[in-house]
């Protein structure tokens, strides 16, 4: 526990400051309304919270659905050391995406009309009740460590006992919202540049959830592995490596084949300046990696593979500000560029998050020792 | 029976008494659904030509627009209407988490305000760019036009075509086919007077709203199902939206089709993968005690507790 406190020592102080500006912000906000704080217009309704807070936060977050079908389906059991944290990380990015959705709609006080009415045409009716059930199960998977702390043995039994399930209906509500996701944009035919807009969206939303998944958990296990004091198997890490060489390389295919079928292949070298976006978000994400990832010296350094799976998750942030932001078409006559509040309330989300990771590994056993004695 | 509302491009004259119309009959005290909707007249500066304000907003759902166009063939003004188009397959309709904007039996499609929670998806799905949100209030409401539904209801015309039948009657209502009809016998009773092009025939699967222009409707930045050039309007633009050479017309098919057939696929496919996990989960489990039991018969130590 000792050793445990140096964790995050540095940041810390500025950590907490973020917080609080984020917090005095988001009150700010929802006393002086939208159009007071936020560059957000008719033309441009929805802008940095929904890019940063929702698309690229839920894209970082599928780091737990894949490693809980990792360790819980496919029995893999030398990813147990990292399953709380990953989950944990998981768990904050649904937290911040469901907050960040309560401060950017129009009508706060209203949020609880989603539980009452539905349409269930609406991708975003699936995503606002994904994100909602999703949390829940984040929590139940997580709850063991609240429940060891606290030494509550039946609520610890009980949740043990519908682990399983709880595994599969997390990875059914995220297979279903990470790729709704995508659907969302496909409501936007005539917005969304063709060099992004395909069909097929919502099938590539979730491939590139597969590659960044696994790149999260990666992340996670490299700085975990200085909190808990472990050490990084190269062996792991070289086996998570191939397999996001694999969909990464599948991703590189469906991208160029979606865009291929709409007979927009040219516009990759010529519908400038989105085409540079596109370039960016390929070569950082998807090529870069790759290669890095299929010659075997880097695949097998340590470093080598935290740096790729670094990259993967750049590139697959780099989309989704692509396709919710720089590639999405305003309505004629209006500019965006986000103001200083939005941006501090985008952070200071964040920061609440970071915050709460160190009061987890300050005060919670983020070591799963009933699955250890299984092992 | 669905009402349809045909507008005469040329007739019109600029006088903008639909805009007054509509302002005055939303500014009106409670009214029974929506509830208190305020529609007052707006500050705009100068845009460099008669066109006030500068385009829709929570406060103006109906503008004329008045482009003014110089080339070989002289100086001339073109009108055309902003507003809801009230599609007969709506994007927003389909788009809205909670169902809040609905398609009602005369063709109107109509905002709830009961049923909104603000996450403005109907703007962005919007291809005409029409809902508009009240971005000056801490608790903002979506608003657009939605078709004096209530006055249709009762078999009336809305505000603004009845206050335009006072003066140049160049918006009319009547039934849907009856009024493409008309728009196309007007087209071929005056040659050359008409673009032979009815907007919101074809549009995104069909409007309620129909206009006749003099001019190709690129012109006045409407975009069409088969534009081959890109509106003005819609090319100057900053940082996030300049689509160059790419018109992005609107099609003829609804603007949800994509993504209806994709969440119509997610009732198949989520059980789908909670099979398969389950699967899978028994697959690996077996296997895993299949190869702690021959580890036991070698004589190695349990893996088990």
């Amino acid at each position: 526990m000792i050793q445990q406190k140096k964790s995050f020592p540095i940041g810390l102080t500025i950590v907490i400051i973020l917080c609080a500006i984020g917090a005095v912000l988001t009150a700010y906000r929802f006393i002086a309304g939208l159009g007071a704080v936020s560059n957000l217009s008719d033309g441009r309704p929805w802008g940095l919270w929904k890019a940063f807070n929702v698309y690229a936060g839920i894209a970082m977050a599928a780091g737990g659905f894949t490693l809980a079908a990792t360790v819980y389906i496919f029995n893999l059991k030398k990813f147990h050391i990292v399953i709380r944290p990953a989950i944990l990380v998981a768990l904050l990015g649904y937290l911040i995406a469901m907050l960040s959705l309560v401060v950017e709609i129009g009508l706060p006080p209203y949020f609880w009309r989603i539980f009452f009415n539905y349409n269930i045409h609406s991708p975003l009716f699936e995503v606002i009740w994904a994100i909602l059930l999703y949390t829940i199960v984040l929590v139940l998977e997580f709850s063991p460590a609240i429940f060891e702390r606290l030494g509550w043995k039946s609520p610890l039994k009980a949740v043990r006992a519908i682990q399983i399930p709880a595994v599969i209906a997390g990875i059914m509500i995220s297979t279903g919202h990470q790729s709704s996701l995508g659907s969302i944009l496909l409501d936007m035919p005539g917005a969304l540049h063709p060099l992004w807009y395909t069909p097929y969206l919502p099938i590539l939303f979730l491939v590139s959830v597969l590659m960044s998944g696994p790149s999260m958990v990666i992340l996670v296990m490299a700085i975990t592995s200085k909190v808990f004091h472990y050490k990084l198997e190269t062996g792991i890490l070289s086996g998570l490596g191939k397999g996001i060489a694999f969909i990464t390389g599948l991703y590189l295919v469906l991208k160029l084949a979606t865009l291929a079928i709409a007979g927009n292949l040219g516009l990759i070298f010529s519908s400038a300046p989105q085409n540079y976006l596109w370039w960016g978000e390929m070569l950082i994400g998807v090529i870069a990696p790759l290669i890095m990832l299929v010659m075997p010296s880097i695949r097998n350094n340590r470093k080598g593979v935290i740096t790729a799976a670094l990259l993967v998750v750049l590139g697959v942030i780099f989309n989704r500000f692509n396709v919710t932001l720089f590639g999405l078409d305003m309505r004629p006559g209006y500019t965006y560029f986000p103001t200083l509040i939005e941006i501090g309330i985008a952070i200071g989300l964040v920061a609440w998050a970071l915050l709460i990771i160190w009061m987890a590994f300050r005060f919670l056993p983020m070591v799963d020792k009933h699955e250890e004695a299984h092992a | 029976m669905t009402k349809a509302v045909l507008f005469d491009g040329p007739g019109c004259i600029g006088c903008r008494a639909c805009e007054d119309a509509c302002k005055k009959k939303w500014n009106l005290p409670p009214i029974e659904i929506t509830g208190a909707i305020d529609l007052p007249a707006e500050p705009t500066t100068n845009q460099g030509t008669y066109t006030h304000p500068a385009e829709l907003s929570a406060y103006t759902w109906i503008k004329v627009r008045k482009t003014e166009i110089d080339d070989a063939k002289g100086f001339r003004t073109v009108h055309t209407l902003r507003k809801c188009m009230h599609c007969v397959h709506p994007a927003c309709v389909s788009a809205c988490p909670v169902g809040a904007l609905q398609k009602d039996d005369n063709g109107a499609t109509v905002y709830d305000d009961k049923k909104c929670i603000g996450c403005r998806f109907c703007m962005l799905a919007c291809p005409f760019g029409v809902p508009t949100f009240e971005w000056d209030k801490p608790i903002s409401y979506i608003r657009k036009c939605n078709f004096c539904y209530d006055l249709l209801a009762e078999g009336k015309p809305t505000a603004c075509v009845t206050a335009c039948s006072r003066r140049t009657k160049c918006i009319t209502i009547g039934e849907r086919e009856e009024q493409l009809a008309k728009g196309r016998k007007m087209i071929a009773d005056s040659p050359g007077k008409y673009v032979d092009h009815i907007y919101g025939e074809k549009e995104v699967g069909g409007t309620n709203w129909l206009y006749l222009s003099e001019e190709p409707f690129e012109a006045s930045g409407l975009r069409t199902y088969n534009s081959t050039i890109v509106p003005a309007n819609f090319k100057d633009k900053s940082w996030g939206g300049n689509w160059g050479d790419l018109t992005n017309k609107l099609g003829t098919e609804p603007v949800a089709t994509n993504a209806d057939r994709a969440m119509e696929a997610v009732p198949f496919v989520l059980p789908g993968v909670a099979i398969a996990m389950s699967g899978l989960y028994w697959v690996f489990k077996r296997k895993d005690k299949l190869s702690q039991e021959n580890a036991l018969k070698k004589g190695g130590k349990g893996m088990t507790k």
